[in-house]
């Protein structure tokens, strides 16, 4: 039984991923010969795009040697319009990481101060919750016209988007540390400081870890969007690029890679959670 | 007779009730302690036990009245008084040893390392959890939790160690092994120790003088009784001593009944709760009556008592 269990969801996922990859192959078969549209429009189009013979959505094989392409060479460079998409999920990863530490430096401590205070949270939680709904998007024009670089406006929008998170989360787990460990500390006349990073950090620590594992979620699923608006490099810039170029099979690679490189991401937060959780 | 270590004076807790009135938990609390006695408070729940214990950590404010540490009357927590929790309130994300480590090096900021280690080690010996120092507090067992509460608070060697409580969350086997260690411990180190408790049978194992108190609201201390066993009793024959079921009978009594009817008992007899009436019910039999008599029960009331005897 227990061995049985431990192949059966494995197997299972490899089942389902060939079921998927078989109804996909076959929905996109060339279908035989058959003209669909008039022949006047059929000489105008070509004999190929009248009959729908071949539509311009690949097969798996496609993809498949597509992505062994992108694999061979991730990282070649040939001018603006034509980099690898190693280059392109370099330069997102990039904007994403200095906008997420950027983000956290200012989170953690403005939450704790907010988690410190019931004061200075009732004062910031107006700000907070208006603030918070706002599209990190709808920051883009108003970055672009102050910051005047597209690229910095870019990290601005990650910086935007994963600050709530934190911020909200390190504010309730500084504000729901246990009273008794709060009392023991007292009993101990320990300082300020100390009880700062010996007692409070260490008990918000999986509550901070969760909303830092939860903006870096966010803050992949955004730079995608923003970087079709500001265009030059990334990887949502190439998914844009290649729409434009009308090469449904670089979309479709490119969008592999993106969930790839959130998933592995999400697997590091998750990691590090772990590391900072206690069993109580 | 030297001087108390702790000296209660005219403590007192109300809360603003909603419509303006102050709600009296307690009033009027007068007691001392002098240094080496183990003091045990007994209650019913909501009397505010916990908030004198409390108060006398100074975790929290009272409304009225003063405590006196050593004569000098008290402004907050203090590394003095050591307390024990009835959750333990160990930090999860710390060893056995860290979690001591973490009071001793509060208590003297200037040691290195080693030195935190050793000592720490020197209580997590008395504790008997020798073993047991890198565990974390999720891989020990109720009663192993709580001897790392006693360790942590004895390791900061505080002049006076309040416990809230801290057995009742056990269970009883392991309570009874730990009520044991704490009679044993506090005789090796001759600690004072201020403790709450709701457990008879704890308070009279324990406790050198048991304080009374009625119910709320408005509790107060009702009396003090002396415990007459001899100080080197334990848990297996305590039972046999002639003064056990008078003392026994004699809180209990006072838990079931009069502790609800205290007031009107109280203003027939001349209560003062400056000296509230100091009792020894072991000695009931052996001489005359003690300085305060208990007034004849209601024939209502006897029904409990049957069940209290066995």
């Amino acid at each position: 039984m227990g061995r049985a269990s431990r192949w059966a969801a494995p197997a299972l996922s490899v089942l389902l991923l060939l079921l998927f990859l078989g109804v996909w192959h076959a929905a996109t078969l060339p279908t035989a010969g058959q003209q669909v549209v008039d022949a006047e429009y059929a000489k105008l189009v070509g004999a190929a795009a009248a009959t729908g013979q071949k539509t311009a959505f690949p097969s798996p094989a496609d993809l498949g040697a597509k992505l062994w392409q992108h694999l061979k060479e991730p990282f070649y460079d040939r001018g603006p319009n034509d980099k690898g998409v190693g280059v392109q999920l370099a330069y997102s990863l990039a904007r994403v990481l200095a906008g997420y530490f950027l983000a956290a430096l200012v989170a953690v401590p403005v939450g704790f101060l907010i988690g410190m205070s019931p004061t200075v949270y009732r004062a910031l939680d107006p700000f907070i919750q208006v603030l918070k709904p706002i599209s990190p998007l709808a920051w883009m024009p108003l970055a672009l016209f102050t910051l005047k670089d597209s690229s910095i406006s870019a990290v601005f929008v990650i910086f935007i988007c994963s600050l709530w998170p934190m911020l909200i989360n390190t504010a309730f787990g500084v504000a729901s540390v246990r009273r008794e460990w709060l009392n023991v500390a007292k009993t101990l006349e320990v300082g300020p400081v100390r009880k700062a990073f010996r007692v409070i950090l260490p008990a918000a620590a999986p509550t901070i870890m969760t909303g830092m594992r939860i903006s870096i979620g966010i803050a992949w699923l955004v730079i995608v969007a923003a970087e079709m608006l500001v265009g030059g490099t990334g990887i949502g810039y190439f998914v844009w690029n290649e729409w434009n170029n009308l090469s449904i099979t670089n979309i479709l690679a490119a969008i592999l890679a993106i969930g790839l490189v959130g998933m592995v991401l999400d697997q590091m937060l998750a990691r590090l959670t772990k590391l900072v959780t206690f069993p109580e | 007779m030297s001087d108390p270590l702790i000296r209660v004076e005219g403590l007192a807790k109300r809360f603003a009730g909603r419509d303006g009135a102050h709600a009296t938990v307690f009033e009027n609390i007068h007691f001392s302690i002098e240094p080496g006695e183990f003091v045990c408070l007994i209650g019913h729940s909501g009397c505010g036990k916990t908030t004198i214990l409390n108060i006398l950590a100074g975790l929290e404010p009272a409304t009225d009245g003063y405590v006196f540490v050593g004569g000098r009357e008290i402004s907050g927590p203090s590394l003095d008084r050591a307390v024990i929790f009835q959750s333990h309130a160990l930090m999860p994300w710390l060893t056995v040893m860290g979690n001591v480590g973490f009071a001793v090096s509060s208590r003297w900021r200037d040691w290195d390392r080693a030195r935190v280690r050793a000592h720490c080690q020197k209580y997590i010996d008395l504790v008997t959890l020798a073993g047991a120092e890198n565990k974390r507090p999720a891989e020990l067992s109720g009663g192993m939790k709580q001897r790392v509460g006693i360790a942590r608070a004895l390791a900061i060697q505080p002049k006076m160690l309040l416990m809230d409580e801290p057995f009742s969350a056990l269970d009883a086997l392991t309570r009874g092994m730990l009520q044991e260690e704490a009679l044993r411990i506090c005789a090796e180190t001759s600690q004072t120790v201020f403790m709450i408790t709701h457990d008879v049978d704890e308070a009279i194992l324990l406790a050198d003088r048991i304080i009374l108190m009625t119910n709320a609201p408005n509790a107060k201390i009702a009396e003090i009784v002396v415990n007459t066993l001899p100080r080197n009793r334990n848990r297996h024959d305590m039972h046999r001593h002639p003064h056990y079921y008078r003392i026994r009978n004699h809180l209990i009594e006072f838990l079931v009944d009069r502790s609800r009817a205290f007031d009107e008992e109280s203003a027939a007899s001349g209560y003062d709760p400056r000296h509230p009436p100091l009792v020894r019910p072991g000695l009931a039999g052996d001489s005359p009556a003690p300085e305060h008599s208990i007034p004849a029960r209601p024939p209502t009331a006897a029904k409990p008592l049957v069940a209290v005897v066995k």
